[in-house]
């Protein structure tokens, strides 16, 4: 392949600037949100008593990501801290969805494909659980 | 304990865990799991669940810079991904038949691998990918700034690191940790790509891997949010201000140090397993 396009063009350089800013400001919100619940949380919560050498799972409330925002619209500060967990997580996920945009506009379909495949694997993860 | 004094105590040990682990570039995930299950006494499901979500914040975090930097591959990354989400896809269904002393003996056995990992000198090579070959058809070989200058470099084996990463990945979920030891070995070793491109790319893909694991660990109720809290604001505070204080530090006693930590808590990983205390 001697046509093949230049690996570290110039867009994949743009692309390259756009992913680390998107990791970025994915990972400083999500630390913001949790910051934000984790006190709410400890004003309320800091005289219990801890259960964690037990596991039990956590509430239902909190193993879905619709669970997780009604919490958060009760004001729920448990809800909080997790929303700031799922934030983290998608933070990957949306670096996997800008990398199919970034592909697709260097019309490298090799890449969008494989980005696509990423891509589905997450998205069955978040959704479906096991 | 009281959850005020939990916190306090997680927030501070995943403090130095994650200013070790940048200091040092070993990552401080794989300490995490022990210092909770052996230091605080949380169940190892719970340590797991909050260790993958830290190994997501602090390696996203890392990868920013690198990625702007240019060393990342980020083709080699995303094409490799496709086995590391797939085996953390399965290790999330093994984890769930495995039971938690298995587990602690599994993560001895891989610390114990980490530190041998740690203590070996790197090398630094550039290949050249064969004409015609699986890395040439896919393109992935690229450049990479060396002293202000972008050199080339190929790629070799690429069957054989898609295999180690998708073993990585069912590690990586099994044991929340970033399998950061197994991907650099995979990329470095195996595919023969430059160290420094190695550990970025692997530091790259840490987080997508995480996550596939993290999203079925939360339906199952593994991730708590009063542990994720210290644990995640610990870990990132640590690594940001690693990564401030790398010039200023001696990083090789350090480093010396941390590997005998790890040494000592994969033994105690593997007692407490076999005597089915965890």
């Amino acid at each position: 392949m001697s046509d093949a396009p230049i690996h570290d063009s110039h867009e994949d350089f743009a692309l390259e600037q756009r992913l680390g800013n998107l990791l970025r400001a994915g990972v400083l919100l999500s630390a913001a949100v949790t910051l934000v619940g984790g006190i709410m949380y400890l004003v309320v919560h800091g005289g219990d008593i801890t259960h964690y050498h037990v596991f039990s799972g956590e509430g239902a409330e909190l193993r879905t990501v619709r669970g997780v925002v009604k919490g958060v619209m009760r004001g729920d500060s448990a809800a909080i801290i997790q929303l700031g967990v799922l934030l983290l997580i998608a933070t990957p996920v949306a670096r996997v969805f800008m990398s199919v945009l970034g592909f697709m506009k260097e019309r490298d379909w090799l890449y969008v494909g494989c980005s696509l495949i990423v891509l589905a694997i997450l998205v069955y993860s978040l959704s479906h659980g096991g | 304990m009281h959850v005020l004094t939990f916190t306090l105590l997680t927030l501070t040990g995943a403090l130095v865990a994650g200013l070790v682990g940048a200091l040092t570039g070993l990552g401080g995930g794989v300490i995490l799991v022990p210092l909770l299950t052996l230091g605080f006494g949380v169940d190892i499901r719970y340590a797991i669940g909050a260790s993958l979500v830290c190994v997501i914040a602090t390696s996203s975090g890392a990868a920013a810079a690198f990625v702007k930097e240019g060393f990342t591959n980020i083709r080699i990354g995303m094409f490799l991904e496709i086995a590391t989400t797939v085996g953390a896809l399965l290790g999330t269904v093994v984890a769930a038949y495995v039971s938690s002393s298995t587990l602690a003996v599994i993560f001895g056995v891989v610390l114990l691998f980490s530190s041998v990992q740690a203590m070996r000198p790197r090398e630094e090579h550039i290949t050249l990918t064969a004409p015609g070959s699986l890395g040439d058809r896919l393109r992935l070989g690229s450049t990479y700034p060396v002293n202000g200058t972008l050199v080339s470099y190929g790629v070799e084996h690429v069957p054989a690191g898609f295999a180690m990463m998708f073993g990585a990945g069912m590690l990586s979920a099994l044991l929340g940790i970033g399998s950061g030891v197994v991907k650099v070995l995979a990329l470095d070793r195996a595919m023969h790509l430059p160290y420094k491109v190695s550990t970025t790319t692997s530091n790259f893909m840490i987080g997508v891997t995480a996550a596939a694991s993290a999203g079925v660990y939360l339906h199952r109720g593994y991730i708590d949010p009063a542990l994720a809290l210290p644990v995640v604001l610990g870990v990132l505070a640590g690594a940001m201000l690693g990564a401030r204080m790398l010039a200023a530090v001696r990083v090789k006693p350090l480093r010396i140090l941390f590997t005998l930590i790890m040494v000592a808590l994969a033994f105690e990983m593997l007692y407490q397993g076999l005597t089915k205390h965890i």
